[in-house]
């Protein structure tokens, strides 16, 4: 039995991928928490920056949106939205950008978009905000989500952000742009793109979850590696910093 | 002469049926209590232009003032849908809506282009995405310095943008500090102005920290004074953002109904914000009140 929350899993396990990061493009929710566990524990030179025209923020506690007044009080620069997408995300200044979809495809390109036709749609998604230039931009791209076949699916209604696109290096024909996803961070699992076909494979389980579970939630073939590793379980100064400092309400570790 | 009038005057003057209409602040400074008064008007057929279309587009939506969005994404940030733009969306309730969609990238280089006067504005994004194939408006052309394409955005100019503020002077030389969002671009990219100020201040306040002038009052054609203006929305310095209201929100707008008893409760039952900042009670002002966190300050000269 484990002491900890799938959440605070995937939380844990994000902000050590984010140890050798200088420069982060903080999305809302669980990437908002693991940045802000990274700074306090594996990468205190990491600076965040939200869309909203932040650089070098401190939040003094958790915001619930992006925009949070407590985001700017404290932050190293201030900036109109203007000068962050033109000089900050397109201008290359930012290493990791943290997504997540309602769909991944095995080479994590995202829909945020629809669910069903675009004109008609069943479900009507938020639409890409920042993600799509984000995808395209940042060095690289952590995608962090929970595994389920609606999510996890064979084919996506609609790109919004593309990943490694058809796989090999159809990415790197679409021009100077970043890497591309490099990770998957799930609630049972870790996945990379490592090989040439840039397909998801699964590198890591965390700890109580099988091989069988993941595929059951996955709509292909899993890949699987040949050195499958077990991920480590999130440390007692992490689980401190998360429960007591970062939610202590609980509303993102549930 | 002063620019100063009352909300009511300068919704009636200067937003008419079928204008496109861009109440900008990305989460800072979105001014509500202008929202407010054109469902009150009953303004129809508008595009609203916004990044973030939030819970003021899905109150003047839901309330059949808009026929078409133009957007880049559309959620209640870190809650989740915006019920009332999908239910128009996916169903047609109260009446369908046209949306043309881009990134946020695309609607900031929209408003660039739109302020500058700029035929069109290319920007690094939209490649190996499906949103061009969804929005015609998104093109590629040539890059005529090398071999490759490059995407485009046109120009966004809205008829009318209305703009939340901390501080103006009669003329609307407004000072905004903390997120700045797209503001100044939509002021400049606008045929109208309009700005809402939690305070009017005299012209020597504004000059006393010229960088912090983000509008000029040239382009302003009425100034509004507001306090509380972008509540659930806030105003650094002056309110936090309503987080319980953009919580509890989630539960109204899930049904059109209740959606619609909201809106006869604070704002067809109510005559301006100042009904509404009374009838929401001290006890919310007051825990919307934040601590104290001022600047230091600089030494701009005086030059002889």
């Amino acid at each position: 039995m484990t002491d900890h929350t799938a959440s605070e899993m995937m939380i844990a396990t994000s902000a050590r991928e984010l140890a050798d990061a200088r420069v982060v493009f903080v999305g809302i929710g669980l990437p908002n928490i693991a940045c802000n566990l990274a700074q306090r524990t594996v990468a205190p030179q990491l600076e965040l920056v939200y869309e909203a025209g932040v650089y070098g923020a401190q939040p003094s506690r958790l915001p619930l949106s992006i925009g949070d007044p407590c985001l700017v009080t404290g932050a190293r620069s201030v900036v109109s939205m203007s000068q962050l997408f033109q000089y900050y995300l397109q201008g290359g200044l930012i290493d990791v950008g943290f997504l997540g979809a309602a769909q991944i495809d095995r080479y994590g390109n995202l829909n945020t978009t629809v669910i069903g036709p675009y004109q008609g749609p069943k479900v009507r998604l938020p639409g890409s905000g920042g993600a799509c230039e984000i995808a395209l931009l940042a060095r690289k791209v952590l995608i962090i989500a929970r595994l389920s076949r609606r999510t996890f699916v064979e084919r996506l209604d609609f790109t919004t952000s593309p990943g490694h696109l058809s796989g090999g290096d159809s990415r790197s024909r679409l021009g100077d742009y970043g890497q591309g996803p490099t990770a998957v961070i799930t609630d049972m699992g870790i996945f990379r793109f490592g090989d040439k076909t840039r397909e998801m494979v699964l590198t890591s389980l965390h700890p109580g979850c099988s091989i069988e579970a993941v595929q059951e939630q996955v709509g292909w073939p899993l890949r699987v590696a040949d050195d499958l590793a077990e991920t480590e379980p999130p440390t007692p100064d992490q689980l401190r910093i998360m429960r007591e400092e970062l939610d202590p309400t609980g509303r993102y570790r549930k | 002469m002063s620019k100063v009038t009352t909300m009511k005057d300068a919704i009636a003057h200067l937003v008419r049926n079928g204008d496109s209409v861009a109440i900008e602040g990305f989460t800072h400074l979105i001014c509500f209590a202008a929202g407010h008064e054109i469902i009150r008007q009953r303004k129809r057929d508008l595009t609203l232009c916004r990044l973030t279309p939030d819970l003021i587009y899905d109150q003047i939506i839901a309330a059949g003032c808009a026929k078409k969005l133009v957007f880049s994404y559309l959620g209640n940030p870190g809650v989740g849908s915006l019920h009332a733009v999908r239910r128009a969306v996916e169903k047609g309730i109260p009446a369908p809506l046209e949306v043309e969609e881009y990134s946020h990238f695309g609607m900031v280089g929209r408003l660039i282009a739109g302020a500058a006067k700029l035929p069109f504005y290319p920007v690094r994004t939209f490649a190996g995405s499906d949103l061009p194939s969804a929005n015609p408006r998104i093109k590629q052309v040539p890059d005529p310095y090398a071999e490759s394409q490059v995407y485009v955005v046109p120009p966004l100019n809205p008829d009318v943008a209305i703009l939340q503020v901390q501080r103006a002077d009669e003329q609307g030389n407004a000072h905004i500090w903390g997120l700045m969002g797209m503001q100044a671009e939509a002021a400049f990219a606008a045929q109208r102005v309009i700005i809402v100020a939690e305070e009017i201040v005299d012209e020597a306040v504004i000059r006393a920290d010229p960088n912090r002038t983000v509008i000029p009052g040239l382009i302003v054609d009425a100034v509004v004074r507001e306090p509380y203006g972008a509540h659930p929305s806030y105003s650094q310095g002056y309110y936090d953002r309503d987080t319980q209201f953009y919580l509890a929100w989630d539960a109204i707008s899930r049904d059109h109904q209740a959606l619609l008893a909201w809106l006869d409760e604070w704002v067809y039952g109510l005559s301006g914000r100042a009904d509404y900042v009374e009838k929401m009670g001290a006890e919310v002002w007051d825990a919307l009140q934040p601590g104290e966190a001022w600047s230091g300050q600089v030494n701009y000269g005086q030059y002889r």
